[in-house]
């Protein structure tokens, strides 16, 4: 059972929506504690604030289960934008602590030579660090994904990144280690990428 | 993509709308091209002072893979929040830019700049220089796009969406000199849109114009001299081929 994460934040619709699309069995919308036990892989969305997002999630008790599917039961979990930023340490956006899954901490894209504009918003591509990964899929290191985003992630670990976009100076743009994933863009908006990479979520 | 009675559109010059099709069929052709960005827009919402149709929305939304943004109607903070819930990432504010201030801020305060989105209907005056019109091109705003661009910049929206009225439905090419002369007073990013006919004209918007991002309707609905009605979007080869990325 896939269980998408519903504690008020997120792109939520749409992800389910996706996975309908690519014929994924056994889709469930959770927010009870209770229900996270019978899932075999966990979905983590988010969009907005980080502060926002960790306050609902606490406040919606399922922290508990979560870390124990991810950290005891070490099974699948995958963040999408604010969701992936979520299960590093912290972020420079606010005050809150983060779930602490992989050694990051989240910073504001520092673009004060260039022309560029935060946020971060557009189509991109991305270049794939570790090939074999089960999320990755053959050519995905010239394909684009949808971003919209301030923040980025800035991993301890140089084995922790999955894969590294541009944007005024490489980010990483999608994390792993183990079955933990996270993934700054959004697949659920990036129409045949995006429903590339959850099949392969879905299949891990 | 433009919608009046819950079926697709096309105007010329903001009026005369000619009925293309399904809606929903449109963005699942759309989705297949693997259009960047889809912008819908009720065009008879903010004269009938109608609400968003959230169901028909809801529809529309569950068949699109790609980024959206709505406009048509959006009045309050309540209808914005629905919209961002239902899947869409950024709502277009017209009417009531004007109408109701404080909206846009308020918006941008719950959601973040980036999921707002100021739309400008620019029309010439008959002399010289242009005013900009609301409710759907019908009333006019005594104020120039260059002067209501910096007050949306200021009231924090993401994102201009300029419209010329003049080229609207005419595919003579963009308004240049329209699109620069917003462009070069706001720091935020400007869609050009209105008179797109080929790919060549999306590159002069882009080179000469500074528009940050280009839009177009009846270059993608219509083909042909006779303006057959066919969803028809250039690839990625094509923009490729066609210097965009150059810009």
């Amino acid at each position: 059972m896939v269980a998408v994460i519903n504690y008020g934040l997120g792109n939520v619709s749409s992800i389910l929506n996706m996975l309908k699309k690519i014929g994924a069995k056994d889709v469930v919308l959770v927010q009870d504690p209770s229900e996270i036990k019978f899932a075999d892989k966990l979905i983590l969305p988010g969009v907005g604030a980080f502060d926002t997002g960790m306050k609902l999630l606490k406040q919606s008790g399922l922290v508990d289960a979560i870390n124990i599917h991810t950290l005891e039961n070490k099974k699948p979990i995958l963040g999408i934008c604010l969701g992936m930023q979520m299960l590093g340490c912290s972020s420079e956006e606010g005050k809150e602590s983060g779930l602490g899954y992989l050694d990051f901490v989240s910073k504001k894209f520092d673009l004060k030579n260039s022309m560029l504009k935060v946020p971060h918003m557009g189509w991109d591509y991305v270049s794939v660090e570790k090939e074999k990964d089960p999320i990755v899929s053959e050519g995905m290191s010239s394909m684009k994904f949808y971003f919209v985003h301030s923040y980025h992630a800035v991993c301890k670990n140089a084995e922790d990144v999955l894969m590294y976009c541009n944007y005024g100076y490489p980010f990483a743009a999608a994390v792993s280690r183990g079955s933990i994933y996270g993934v700054q863009f959004h697949p659920e908006k990036s129409h045949k990428y995006g429903m590339q990479l959850l099949s392969n979520f879905v299949k891990v | 993509m433009l919608i009046q009675d819950q079926g697709l559109v096309k105007t010329t010059k903001f009026s005369k709308p000619n009925y293309l099709g399904d809606v929903i069929n449109a963005v699942k052709i759309f989705n297949e091209k693997e259009v960047d960005e889809l912008c819908l827009l009720d065009i008879g919402a903010s004269i009938e002072n109608r609400e968003p149709n959230f169901s028909l929305l809801e529809d529309i939304a569950s068949e699109a893979f790609m980024p959206m943004s709505y406009g048509g109607g959006i009045s309050n903070l309540e209808q914005a929040k629905k919209l961002f819930f239902i899947g869409f990432e950024k709502i277009v504010v017209n009417t009531s830019f004007i109408k109701k201030p404080g909206l846009i801020e308020e918006i941008v305060h719950y959601a973040g700049s980036q999921s707002v989105i100021v739309s400008i209907d620019a029309k010439k005056k008959i002399l010289n220089g242009y005013h900009c019109c609301i409710e759907g091109g019908k009333q006019k705003v005594d104020k120039t796009p260059q002067e209501l661009a910096i007050l949306a910049e200021k009231a924090g929206a993401g994102e201009i969406l300029l419209n010329s009225i003049d080229r609207d439905g005419t595919m003579s090419g963009y308004d240049i000199e329209l699109i620069k002369s917003v462009a070069e007073k706001v720091s935020i990013p400007v869609i050009a849109c209105g008179g797109a006919s080929d790919i060549k004209d999306l590159k002069q918007a882009l080179k000469e114009g500074n528009a940050h991002a280009v839009a177009a309707g009846s270059m993608f609905v219509y083909y042909g001299k006779k303006r057959a009605v066919l969803i028809n979007m250039p690839d990625e080869k094509e923009l490729i081929a066609g210097g965009i990325y150059e810009v």
